[in-house]
């Protein structure tokens, strides 16, 4: 279905790399320079997808998913095979100057800022390029930078600043023109832990405000957890789940471990009416709960025992995902 | 008004940042600029010789000549197919293509930064010449620098484009500097830049005179050493090699583009 106001419309999408196939060795080196062999590699198969207007979707996939290739194609810097794609109402492969204005793709491990000059001369460049004067250019550098908490480092060479300063630098040359449409892969790849948390949040702050679209690539789960609601799951080129974080993670783990450490003595048959009791040795306990009966069944549990220490665990998000793309399907 | 995203602003900004850029390289250019003395060698081989009074050559015009060659290749050295390849080899491409500016612009405007970073190292090189040289000076009218200027630009543009050329292969080929290689040794031979035109047998000056070299550093620096030459002819031809190339480059980058796979980014 296409709503109103669909931002980013994928139908069918797929791209096929031709590469060279050739076996190893001396022999397989002759063999290759005298009949040169390839073969086809469908890197996205037949994807499809929509994304509306100010939404925050993550795209997770392990490597050679497609991911990047996929977002690729949806930002104009690789023509699909075969498919339809629509992004902001523009066909992405004519790259077409209104469009260009309004994407940005945003790459963790590569970077567009002049290595040897200080951020502010990419960002002038940049300004010039997308047709911003310089008072507005000023402004939106400003507020950028006050965003990002980045300001002295723009006057230092790129190549001065940590990975961490250089990754805002770039976050603030891909949005200067404001582009109503981000693709961001990685965009926190190699980060420390607080700069991660910096760059989430700026990323937050930016879709609250200008109510952009982004679509996100990230090894990290947090990024995914804290930014995107809705995951597309894609694995060998294929998109196997669409929908929201929450009812993916309900449905691959419905239910909740509660470790409780009693001061008495209990039988274990006491406990099989509060849920699935998983162990129960030393006068410690646990059970797995359903979520939906977590609040009562812990209440209970803790008005009806004698209970020196509770914990309530999840398994961790980015587990269920590697269980996910170790079993290729949702269930 | 643009042209391919190209406005006033736009080449302002492009080459002032590729200038700050160059100048962060300056001893590395300087030293490029070093390396264009193979006229000089050729002018010591030649001072050897009684061929340049055979061939006409008067005096000191041999010497200008091939002090105005050494200056013509210098402001006219064109190097895109090599930066084009390692940037689409290294996905370095992928955020030019993503931004309304046609990306040959920005090599076009850092070529143009490096020329003004080498201006004062090739007029140092020309003062050390006149030192060893006195009898050589020259000082050429405001009228002849001016057209020295034009058809040193126009043989720029027409390398420009044929560099730009094999650089669009490279969507096909990543390797296509090894064709502007092949192309060096023609362009050595036929270009001026080892001996002058007019000093070729009849039949190789009637066949180079079908490709665009002579108009890349014979024409221009026989303009600047007033040698004779038939100035409204060269520009005629410039214009038409232009003309021929520029469409040529459109298309294949065009055509190029959608087989680009954006490698390494």
């Amino acid at each position: 279905m296409i709503f109103p106001d669909t931002v980013i419309d994928v139908d069918r999408l797929t791209k096929t790399y031709r590469v060279a196939d050739k076996d190893p060795g001396l022999v397989g080196t002759f063999k290759h320079f005298l009949a040169r062999k390839t073969c086809d590699i469908c890197a996205v198969k037949e994807v499809s997808f929509s994304i509306k207007a100010g939404e925050m979707v993550g795209f997770l996939g392990a490597n050679g998913a497609g991911k990047t290739t996929t977002l690729k194609m949806l930002c104009g810097l690789i023509c699909p095979t075969s498919g339809y794609v629509k992004v902001a109402g523009f066909s992405p492969k004519s790259r077409q100057s209104e469009f260009l204005r309004q994407i940005t793709l945003v790459m963790g491990q590569k970077q567009q800022l002049i290595w040897d000059l200080p951020p502010l001369d990419s960002l002038k460049l940049n300004a010039a390029v997308y047709g911003i004067g310089p008072r507005e250019s000023r402004y939106r550098i400003n507020e950028l930078a006050d965003m990002l908490e980045i300001g002295e480092e723009l006057t230092r060479p790129v190549r001065k600043l940590s990975l961490g300063q250089r990754m805002k630098a770039e976050l603030l040359a891909s949005l200067l023109h404001r582009p109503s449409v981000l693709f961001l892969d990685e965009p926190t790849l190699g980060l420390d832990v607080n700069a991660q948390a910096k760059v989430r949040a700026f990323l937050s702050e930016y879709n609250r405000r200008t109510g952009a679209t982004v679509l996100l690539t990230s090894h990290y789960m947090a990024d995914i957890t804290v930014l995107c609601p809705r995951v597309l799951l894609i694995d060998q080129g294929k998109i196997f789940h669409d929908g929201q974080l929450d009812a993916l993670v309900e449905s691959l783990s419905p239910n909740r471990q509660v470790r409780l450490e009693l001061n008495q003595d209990v039988s274990p048959e006491a406990f099989e009416a509060y849920g699935e009791l998983k162990d129960c040795e030393n006068r410690v306990v646990r059970l797995l709960i359903p979520r939906h009966q977590l609040t009562e069944a812990v209440t209970k549990l803790l008005a009806n025992f004698d209970v020196i220490d509770l914990e309530v665990n999840d398994q961790p998000i980015d587990e269920l995902i590697g269980t996910i793309f170790r079993a290729g399907k949702v269930k | 008004m643009k042209l391919a995203g190209l406005s006033y602003q736009v080449a302002r900004s492009l080459l002032s940042t590729q200038y700050a850029y160059m100048l962060e390289y300056r001893a590395e250019i300087a030293l490029w600029a070093l390396s264009g003395l193979l006229p000089f060698i050729m002018l010591s081989l030649w001072s050897n010789t009684q061929a340049g009074l055979d061939l006409g050559f008067k005096g000191f015009e041999l010497s200008r000549y091939f002090l105005s060659a050494f200056l013509v290749r210098q402001f006219s050295v064109v190097w895109v197919v090599y930066a084009f390849e390692e940037d689409a080899l290294l996905g370095r491409l992928s955020p030019y293509l993503l931004q309304p500016l046609h990306p040959l612009w920005r090599y076009a405007a850092s070529h143009l930064a490096e020329q003004a970073t080498r201006f004062p190292f090739a007029l140092c090189i020309a003062g050390i010449f006149f030192v060893i040289n006195p009898g050589a000076f020259w000082l050429p009218s405001l009228w002849i620098l001016l057209l020295t200027w034009l058809a040193t630009l126009m043989s720029f543009t027409i390398s420009f484009l044929l560099q730009s050329l094999i650089a669009a292969l490279c969507f096909w080929n990543e390797k296509a500097s090894a064709l502007e290689r092949l192309l060096f040794v023609p362009y050595l031979f036929l270009s001026g830049l080892l001996a002058p035109i007019s000093s070729f047998p009849p039949e190789v000056r009637k066949w180079s005179s079908l490709t665009p070299f002579p108009y890349l550093i014979d024409f221009p620096a026989r303009v600047l050493s007033g040698l004779n030459v038939d100035v409204l002819g060269g520009f005629c031809i410039q214009i038409l090699w232009i003309c021929i190339l520029l469409p040529l480059v459109i298309v294949l980058w065009r055509l190029g583009v959608r087989k680009y796979t954006a490698m390494g980014a």
